[in-house]
């Protein structure tokens, strides 16, 4: 085959260097897990908002904590503190299945699907028994 | 077999003209919160309860404190750079890019102020 570095770069696509991605991907579940890790972490982003606050709010009084807690206790809060907590627990799977890519090992196929199910999986049991602690832990039925 | 271009190879930067900075610290960042973040969950399946006096006790011990000032701190850190590469791959204008960009690290720098501000505020024991 002719080196690719003698093929000047302004040739036709015939030559042998990668299309785009976009062009030559299947959409594969896979794929659909990488995207989501960047989805989750945006919502963390988002998220990180009202973390802060939380924090502000501890630090200014007692009486802007009673408002956090009011803010919190918002179906809709209740709703969206859920789903960040799931984003959270995806990323965090998902982030350690690409520290263990960094380290070069399971990137074969076969372990790159079987982690994706694990961190898809994973985060919504780790999500539910999240919440279950959190509501049946050391608070009793709060 | 190189695919790079003839230029490429000549100038032998990459794309990103710069070095393994950006990825390095990236995955640092994950690492630490890989064990931050567990620590947080935990303090709060532990916490005998969500109300003011509790929490604000827990938050004012120094193990807590100082925690919860990397936990924020290297959140956000990661946070941004997340966001960045994720700006620098959709947003194509290069104006807006820029704009995006410079927009996006205030709000992470306006963040972490806030955030250390207010666990050492607690930390130090201001009472209000």
């Amino acid at each position: 085959m002719k080196n690719v570095t003698d093929v000047p770069a302004t040739n036709p696509p015939n030559s042998a260097r990668p299309l785009s991605p976009f062009l030559i991907y299947k959409w594969r579940y896979t794929m659909a897990l990488s995207f989501l890790n960047r989805v989750t972490g945006c919502a963390l982003t988002v998220g990180m908002l009202l973390f802060v606050y939380w924090l502000v709010a501890v630090s200014s009084g007692s009486e802007a904590y009673a408002t956090a807690q009011h803010v919190f206790a918002h179906p809709l809060a209740k709703v969206l503190l859920v789903l960040f907590s799931y984003a959270f627990f995806y990323h965090l799977l998902a982030g350690v299945r690409h520290l263990v890519w960094d380290t070069g090992h399971g990137l074969e196929r076969r372990s790159a699907q079987l982690s994706g199910w694990i961190a898809f999986l994973g985060s919504i049991v780790l999500t539910a028994f999240f919440w279950f602690l959190i509501l049946h832990g050391p608070r009793g039925a709060a | 077999m190189s695919l790079r271009s003839p230029l490429g190879q000549v100038e032998g930067l990459g794309a990103a003209k710069e070095g393994v900075h950006h990825w390095w610290v990236q995955r640092m960042t994950s690492v630490a919160l890989v064990l931050l973040t567990l620590w947080f969950v935990a303090s709060l399946v532990h916490l005998s309860s969500f109300e003011y006096s509790v929490v604000h006790a827990w938050l004012a011990k120094s193990v807590n404190a100082v925690l919860m000032l990397l936990l924020a701190t290297v959140a956000i850190y990661h946070s941004q750079l997340g966001v960045q590469v994720i700006v620098e791959d959709y947003v194509n204008h290069h104006g807006a890019k820029l704009a995006v960009l410079i927009l996006i690290n205030f709000i992470h720098l306006l963040l972490a102020a806030a955030a250390a501000f207010a666990i050492l505020r607690v930390g130090f024991g201001a009472s209000i």
